[in-house]
């Protein structure tokens, strides 16, 4: 068995309204931010997982992101592995 | 005959005794039943009660849908029992996937604690079977994620059977088509974001969510004996 480093990033599908991200943006120009936009806010989750390789990791962080990290009617996730040495 | 209700406790909900008392005063027979455990016992309808089970970790409902009472609750559900989730209890089941759709932040960021008008659109609900479509009531509203959203596809259907149960009169919150609350093709299980239990005394300033809960024991009632008549 082989281990791996996992990053999870979780974000509000396309569309779907972010008030957070917005409120973010919108105090930006305060702080001297003129050039910054679209910002979206979301969520990460690091964990190491044990696979035989780096495809069977892939589809256990997969099936983790749709039944549990992820709720699918509102959000995306996209899963980085590494190995680890 | 009395009307058993089993009131679901998770580690983090703060709204059972509430529902507890309110079902109580209107003449029917509450029980706590706790999340851990795998059987909802005997009882004619279950209510998922508002607060924060699990902490809303992950996302409100995430965990407690997890919880080992879920699948006595899916179970119950399926048979046709009555089962309604309030507010916390309402995302409990979107994420148990009773219902469909999700509840995300509210527009604006802000918790929102008010007592908001809501009207009921259908009468073919547990909840609202006893009430007039058209009818306007004073419930309150506490809560962060109540911001109902779903795709196109599944609002349209929600439109087409008649499943939208409530409609904010003034929309608080940003929710899609200023739904308050909705119900499943079948009619017996509720989900809705206001508060009946907090709208159960004119003390409380409000009784119209009494109507509701009366509701609900009435169909409680009417399943149990239609499920005793085939027994």
């Amino acid at each position: 068995m082989k281990r791996f480093s996992a990053l999870v990033e979780v974000m509000l599908r396309p569309g779907i309204a972010d008030p957070q991200g917005t409120t973010i943006e919108r105090a930006l120009p305060a702080l001297g931010f003129e050039t910054i936009s679209g910002v979206r806010a979301g969520k990460s989750f690091r964990f190491e997982v044990e696979a035989t390789d780096e495809e069977a990791a892939r589809r256990e962080v997969d099936e983790l992101c749709r039944r549990f990290l992820t709720n699918p009617v509102i959000e995306n996730s996209n899963v980085t592995l590494e190995p680890v040495p | 005959m009395t009307v058993r209700v089993g009131v679901v406790m998770f580690p983090g909900s703060n709204c059972e005794h509430d529902v507890a008392e309110a079902v109580e005063s209107l003449g029917g027979e509450a029980s706590i039943v706790w999340h851990g455990d795998r059987s909802v016992g005997p009882i004619d309808a279950i209510v998922l009660p508002g607060g924060f089970a699990h902490g809303d970790y992950l996302r409100p409902g995430a965990i407690a849908r997890f919880s080992p009472i879920m699948q006595a609750v899916e179970a119950f559900a399926a048979n046709g029992g009555p089962v309604v989730g309030i507010c916390n209890g309402f995302q409990i089941l979107t994420e148990a996937h009773l219902l469909p759709g999700a509840l995300q932040k509210n527009r604006g960021l802000t918790f929102l604690c008010e007592t908001v008008e809501i009207e009921v659109v259908t009468d073919r609900s547990v909840l609202t079977s006893g009430v007039t479509p058209g009818t306007k009531l004073r419930i309150p509203i506490n809560h962060f994620e109540g911001n109902y959203t779903c795709d196109e596809a599944t609002l349209a259907r929600l439109r087409e059977e008649d499943r939208i149960v409530f409609r904010y009169v003034a929309n608080p919150n940003g929710s899609v088509g200023d739904i308050a609350g909705i119900c499943n093709a079948a009619g017996n299980v509720v989900g809705m974001m206001p508060h009946p239990e907090r709208a159960s005394d004119e003390l409380l300033g409000s009784s119209d969510g009494r109507v509701l809960l009366r509701s609900l024991l009435a169909s409680a009632g009417a399943t149990a004996q239609t499920a005793g008549a085939a027994r």
